[in-house]
């Protein structure tokens, strides 16, 4: 297995997937992430497992729902206008505290948008995206590798949580093809699934719900989340940072806008520009200590996103006014090249003040 | 992927393939055309070539509408080092198939770069610096004669091969078994012989 | 010594309801009870509760359940049976969860041919939100949204889901019922049970019973009157009978 396989992004992670103990796919086709569901229905049932292709986005989450109900391990993926339409199901598996895994391979919004890669759903990804007061733990991978790398750890992180956690990708990473390598990982030790829908055999009545209409459940409910999410923000951070600590400048950028920047970085180091970038691999948890940390010494962050600028909010938080934060980005499927990014570099290493 | 922290005792990534990343030796090719030229193909058959060869390798084709008739264009970057970004903006070579393909790329080439243009279907001379090394090869007529118009994307990528001298065409023609499906391997022999003609044509162009 | 003759099915649990007087979810209730009491499914059988008045029915059934989104039953049953080949599943969904917001699962589930059982109950009213017109609301009868009668020309025509459903090579058995007299209880009873009867047989599709059920407080009026609403205006826009299988 430690042989190297050249495989697009889409196709990869479904065969990590399947790795991983995937017992059902449920999806609806859409653009970039075809190769997924007409991989899925190739291998699943080879290995004698579920595929099937829904009517529409709503019941694809629903029937994940079902089957993460009776306890297996199960996922859909789509892009970002289906991922909109998925949203209720997400709330949902969230209050029921249902383990699943959603994969985004995000493409040019609002509405029909385009079919190019686009970051612009990390808002909705990273603050629930559905009604409620629920988080999703959000996994940015930036290669093909650590999409395959990613899967089972999100299928592990989902169970152990009992949450739904989304794969946030986009058109390129799903799109490209890289040699990758699968290695069966050890998993972690995860809890027993004595909640699942199994037939009351000889047992008491299970009940997967997130309704209580009793004053205060609901609340406590609540709370409880929260807790468990404090866990997650606690255990499951995980960030790349490059060069930080002589860095007068700092990027930050995720998924493959982190591999944009890391081009940029490499000319800028090679241009002697004191350049470094931290890469959040979790969006949420996101890694809000490591950003604060480096922005201990006076710096210049510039965040890099295909979007107008998301998770720009989120370093300005982590930074809490210690230094400057710079946004750039293109938007709407417009991808920054690596020059771009370069000549932003450049740009805050000759008047800062004034771009600021 | 989990579990280790870095020495402030911060959970961090590891992912070692990406560490380095540095573009050091570095091709970058953009192959384009019309959508039907087999550019995609060229461009996964030069991948799984260099990833065959021990190369770190990317390949980002144009995905969407451009399955006939549109324009389809294939990114790749090999390397010794993993790879930071898998687009290229300035390429070291272009293949182009086609004349909108040159106009819209060939001014990125870099200086010192490599254009290989199909002269079957482009007659204009490229607006390019006098730096750039153009190879014109006429990719259609040449596979025509060998009896497969359709492997016109084969005659470029052998010749784009012969001339930058990072593989064989004979490499390229051993990694074909990996990227063709089953029911496309009685093309097997056209394209190889056509990969060896477009070499070959290369190698007289000196 | 004295003999037992009348008990609570086992796979209902001992517990009040918080249905109206007079409402027909208890008899539903309990008619699919004693089903999976009679098949001895119980500890393989998982169902699926709507949005709706039913919405808290795992709090009387006694067998594994979910609630699910509103509709979204037939997806969710999918999922379950998809996975779970071995198990019973059955959905329990009514006129708004199944034919207003929920219209797309159940075609699809019917026409995939799911081997799921669905319970579908017609009241031709939405209970839990207060009275307002469901798809299967009559003609003239007036609702907390239709306040001057259900008008064709404006609302359209109450819908006959099960009748559609029939179109479909994906169902095997569909059935209309009522709960407003004794003998059509008991012959709700035999094809609530034939249904689940279908998928314990591996019978290839979806069995789906609509249960005609009285609403006496979104109707505004007496259990009595409803009872003959039914009998004098409902069964006459949903007639009654085995429509396929």
């Amino acid at each position: 297995m430690n042989e190297r396989i050249l495989m697009c992004g889409n196709e990869a992670l479904a065969e990590a997937a399947i790795i991983a103990g995937l017992d059902a796919y449920f999806g609806y086709p859409i653009t970039p992430q075809n190769e997924v569901p007409e991989y899925m229905s190739k291998r699943m049932p080879e290995e004698g497992r579920v595929f099937l292709q829904s009517e529409s986005e709503l019941a694809s989450i629903n029937m994940v729902f079902g089957a993460a109900a009776t306890g297996k391990r199960v996922m859909t993926s789509s892009s970002s206008p289906g991922i909109s339409l998925m949203q209720e199901g997400i709330s949902y598996l969230a209050g029921a505290e249902l383990p699943a895994v959603i994969v985004n391979v995000m493409r040019g919004g609002p509405g029909l948008g385009n079919i190019a890669p686009s970051q612009g759903d990390y808002f909705q990804a990273t603050r629930g995206g559905g009604h409620g007061d629920y988080r999703t733990i959000v996994l940015a991978p930036s290669s093909v590798q650590e999409l395959v790398d990613c899967m089972p750890l999100a299928f592990d992180l989902a169970d152990q949580y009992r949450t739904p956690v989304l794969v946030l990708a986009d058109g390129i990473l799903g799109q490209m093809m890289e040699p990758v390598v699968f290695n069966k990982k050890p998993r972690r030790k995860l809890p027993p699934k004595d909640w699942a829908l199994t037939g009351a055999d000889n047992r008491k009545q299970n009940i997967v719900r997130s309704l209580w209409l009793k004053e205060g459940v609901v609340e406590q409910h609540n709370y409880d989340l929260q807790a468990v999410y404090k866990e997650i923000e606690k255990n499951e951070i995980l960030c790349e940072q490059y060069e930080v600590d002589d860095a007068e400048i700092v990027v930050v950028a995720y998924g493959i806008a982190a591999r944009i920047v890391r081009g940029a970085v490499n000319k800028a180091r090679q241009e002697g520009i004191k350049v470094g970038w931290i890469r959040p691999i979790t969006l949420w948890p996101f890694p809000t200590e490591q950003i604060n940390k480096a922005a201990d010494n006076f710096k210049i962050f510039l965040t890099v996103e295909l979007s107008c600028g998301q998770m720009v909010e989120d370093v300005k938080l982590a930074v809490a006014g210690k230094a400057p934060v710079v946004f750039y980005g293109r938007a709407g499927g417009g991808v920054p090249t690596v020059e771009q990014v370069l000549e932003k570099i450049r740009q805050l290493t000759l008047r800062p003040e004034n771009i600021i | 992927m989990d579990g280790k922290r870095n020495d402030k005792g911060l959970p961090i990534g590891t992912f070692e393939r990406l560490k380095v990343a540095q573009n050091s030796f570095c091709e970058e090719l953009i192959i384009a055309g019309f959508g039907g030229q087999g550019i995609i193909l060229a461009g996964r058959l030069l991948a799984q070539t260099a990833m065959n060869a021990g190369k770190e390798v990317t390949f980002m084709p144009s995905y969407g509408a451009e399955v006939r008739g549109g324009t389809a264009n294939s990114m790749i970057v090999i390397s010794d080092e993993p790879i930071a970004s898998p687009l290229v903006s300035r390429p070291d070579s272009l293949i182009a198939m086609n004349k909108a393909s040159l106009n819209k790329f060939a001014p990125c080439i870099k200086t010192g770069g490599l254009l290989i243009m199909n002269s079957s279907l482009i007659d204009s001379k490229p607006n390019v610096d006098q730096s750039i090394d153009i190879l014109a090869v006429p990719a259609d007529d040449i596979a025509v004669e060998l009896g497969s118009q359709k492997s016109a994307n084969m005659v470029v990528l052998g010749a784009y091969l012969q001339r930058r001298g990072l593989f064989r065409a004979d490499d390229a023609a051993k990694s074909l078994p990996d990227i063709l499906a089953k029911r496309y391997h009685k093309t097997l022999n056209i394209n190889a012989e056509a990969l060896q003609h477009g070499a070959e044509f290369a190698k007289r162009s000196v | 010594m004295m003999q037992k003759v009348f008990s609570k099915p086992q796979a209902l649990k001992d517990c009040p309801t918080h249905y109206c007087p007079g409402c027909g979810h208890g008899i539903a209730h309990r008619l699919i009870a004693e089903t999976i009491d009679e098949l001895g499914i119980r500890g393989r059988t998982i169902g699926i509760a709507p949005v709706g008045c039913a919405v808290l029915a795992y709090d009387y059934f006694d067998v594994d359940m979910v609630e699910v989104a509103h509709g979204r039953a037939p997806a969710v049953a999918t999922g379950m049976k998809r996975t779970n080949p071995d198990k019973i599943i059955f959905s329990y969904q009514g006129d708004g969860d199944l034919a207003a917001i929920g219209t797309g699962e159940i075609i699809h589930a019917a026409h995939r041919g799911e081997q799921i059982t669905v319970i579908f109950i017609n009241n031709a009213v939405f209970g839990m939100t207060g009275g307002q017109m469901a798809p299967t609301t009559i003609l003239n009868q007036v609702t907390t949204t239709t306040p001057l009668g259900r008008d064709a020309s404006k609302q359209g025509y109450p819908l006959q889901v099960s009748e559609l459903l029939t179109l479909l090579p994906g169902t095997i058995y569909i059935e209309r019922c009522s709960l407003h007299k004794p003998a059509l209880i008991r012959n709700a009873k035999k094809a609530i049970k034939h249904a689940f009867e279908l998928q314990l047989n591996n019978a290839p599709g979806l069995s789906l019973v609509e249960l005609l059920s009285p609403c006496p407080t979104y109707w505004r009026m007496t259990p009595v009157k409803a009872i003959e609403w039914m009998e004098n205006e409902m069964t006459k826009v949903f007639p009654l009978g085995r429509l396929k299988g």
